[in-house]
């Protein structure tokens, strides 16, 4: 169909963009209204149209006349084929999840983008769920759309050494849909559950298409095991700490699927931090009973996650680890350092621990101020009632 | 001596310049054509369709939009023609400046004169 084009119109480069184009209004288009009867001839006659769009604009400065009138009479043959790439980074829609997750576009516009020309939401969900005006929204979609067109960002899917951090931008921006919808315990709880699902279901797309990529399958993996505690984190719209949860009503099927999908990744020898945040997410899933949880094995995954991405929070979780495994007093002293680093003064959930740790020693007075401290420093509702119960009982 | 004549105008105010003006422009360069003074010139695309790169312990950080930051200014331009933007990231990202200050890369407007 390409090489159609670019005899006709003598550019190579029209060509392309004008099939790129109707390839991205016919993923945006069909979703809503169907596949037509005849797919390949749609695209090639949207293709058709915007070149003869496209030359008459250029028309102003070029007489072009001969190439137009030559567009306009000619049908174009068709190559069904390119419709039905299922062959690995040729295939559409991976192009298509590669070129909505580009860095250069801001990463409220990829995610915007992916939710609504891979996942099919119309403009609407994808307003709701993101609490924005639908027209607010529509105005992100077309200036990203415009910049992908205008800045000649490729659809292609990356190869070689640049394939990793494009890699890493799209489970980036999977996980940041995923955590908008699980993060939230309040405001239409119901959308946004919504986004958990779709998340899960983009990232099942993408692990079809890149099995070889154990990361791929580490972020499935957590998205599943973090899914399968979302009946029992809230209860009467208060927080319910881990240990504290129903565990008969964890989803069974979800924990098993991302256990036995941490395991094959793995396998697979090549470990980074959604995997190892997964193994840990599993090892907590399976424990029958919080007392059962196997904390030394947590600290040892911790380790190996501090050590490839060495994060306050990674430090503050590894010192939590450590007190949960027994040694608390180690724990203390890991979040003192951190404390004194002072890069998580803001974070309520830093104050949070240290707060529980030195209750846990018998050091009411520290533990109280804080817990006074972690207040001064979260603003969500439901998790302040949490902090504020703490202190109260001590 | 060559000069680089920036041309700033308000973008949202400004739209698609008609036809009298566009004239107008194709005015003004022939007769830098007819007067010999003409090295090169081209129409960016709006700064909606910008990306800044900066390199930042060897790696190549992108974010969307234009450099809006006053400390540096602008100190030359290359005008390269590749095939897509990850092209151009990968040279602006080669720049030898890449790791001070930011590249801003603008796709050219390709509009043939005859």
């Amino acid at each position: 169909m390409i090489a159609g084009l670019i005899r006709l119109c003598d550019d190579f480069s029209l060509a392309e963009d004008v099939v790129q184009d109707a390839f991205s209004r016919a993923l945006e288009r069909w979703p809503e209204e169907g596949v037509p009867p005849n797919p390949a001839g749609w695209v090639a006659t949207a293709a058709r149209r915007r070149a003869i769009d496209l030359v008459r604009r250029a028309q102003r400065f070029r007489e072009k006349a001969a190439v137009l009138q030559r567009l306009e009479e000619t049908e174009l043959d068709v190559n069904p084929v390119m419709l039905h790439g299922e062959d690995g980074p040729h295939d559409d829609r991976l192009r298509l999840l590669f070129t909505c997750c580009h860095p250069a576009l801001s990463m409220e516009a990829q995610v915007a983008l992916t939710l609504r020309i891979v996942g099919g939401l119309t403009t609407r969900e994808i307003a709701r769920a993101f609490l924005v005006a639908d027209t607010t929204m529509g105005q992100r979609l077309v200036r990203a759309k415009a910049k992908i067109r205008d800045a000649g960002i490729p659809f292609r899917v990356p190869v070689g050494p640049a394939l990793e951090p494009r890699l890493d931008a799209v489970l980036s921006v999977l996980y940041l849909v995923f955590n908008e919808g699980y993060a939230t315990t309040e405001s239409e709880p119901l959308v946004r559950s919504d986004l958990c699902d779709e998340a899960v279901r983009l990232a099942r797309l993408l692990m079809e298409l890149m099995p070889r990529q154990p990361e791929v399958r580490g972020l499935l993996a957590l998205m599943l095991l973090h899914h399968a505690r979302r009946d029992t984190r809230v209860a009467d719209g208060e927080l319910v700490l881990l240990e504290d949860q129903d565990r008969a009503r964890w989803d069974r099927a979800a924990i098993d699927e991302g256990a036995a999908l941490v395991e094959e990744a793995l396998r697979q020898r090549r470990v980074g931090p959604y995997q190892i945040q997964a193994a840990i997410a599993a090892l907590h899933a399976q424990a029958s009973t919080s007392g059962d949880t196997d904390w030394p094995q947590i600290v040892g995954l911790y380790t190996v996650l501090e050590r490839i991405r060495p994060t306050p929070v990674v430090r503050l979780n590894r010192a939590v680890a450590i007190a949960m495994a027994g040694d608390v007093p180690s724990g203390l002293a890991l979040l003192d350092r951190l404390g004194e680093e002072g890069a998580l003064d803001r974070y309520h959930l830093f104050h949070a621990a240290r707060a529980d740790l030195l209750r846990r020693l018998g050091r009411a007075e520290s533990s109280r101020s804080a817990y006074v401290r972690a207040l001064a420093v979260c603003s969500h509702p439901v998790e302040r009632r949490f902090l504020e119960r703490r202190l109260i009982e001590g | 001596m060559q000069y680089m004549l920036l041309i700033y105008d308000n973008e949202s105010a400004a739209g698609e310049p008609d036809d009298a003006e566009m004239a107008k422009w194709f005015e003004v360069t022939q007769a830098m054509e007819a007067a010999g003074v003409l090295r090169g010139g081209e129409a960016l695309h709006p700064t909606t369709t910008a990306t800044t790169v900066r390199v930042r312990g060897g790696e190549t950080v992108t974010t969307d939009g234009p450099f809006a930051e006053t400390r540096e200014q602008l100190g030359g331009y290359y005008i390269v023609d590749v095939p897509d933007l990850d092209a151009a990231i990968e040279w602006a990202a080669r720049l030898p400046s890449a790791d001070r200050g930011p590249v801003e890369v603008r796709p050219v407007m390709v509009l043939d004169q005859g």
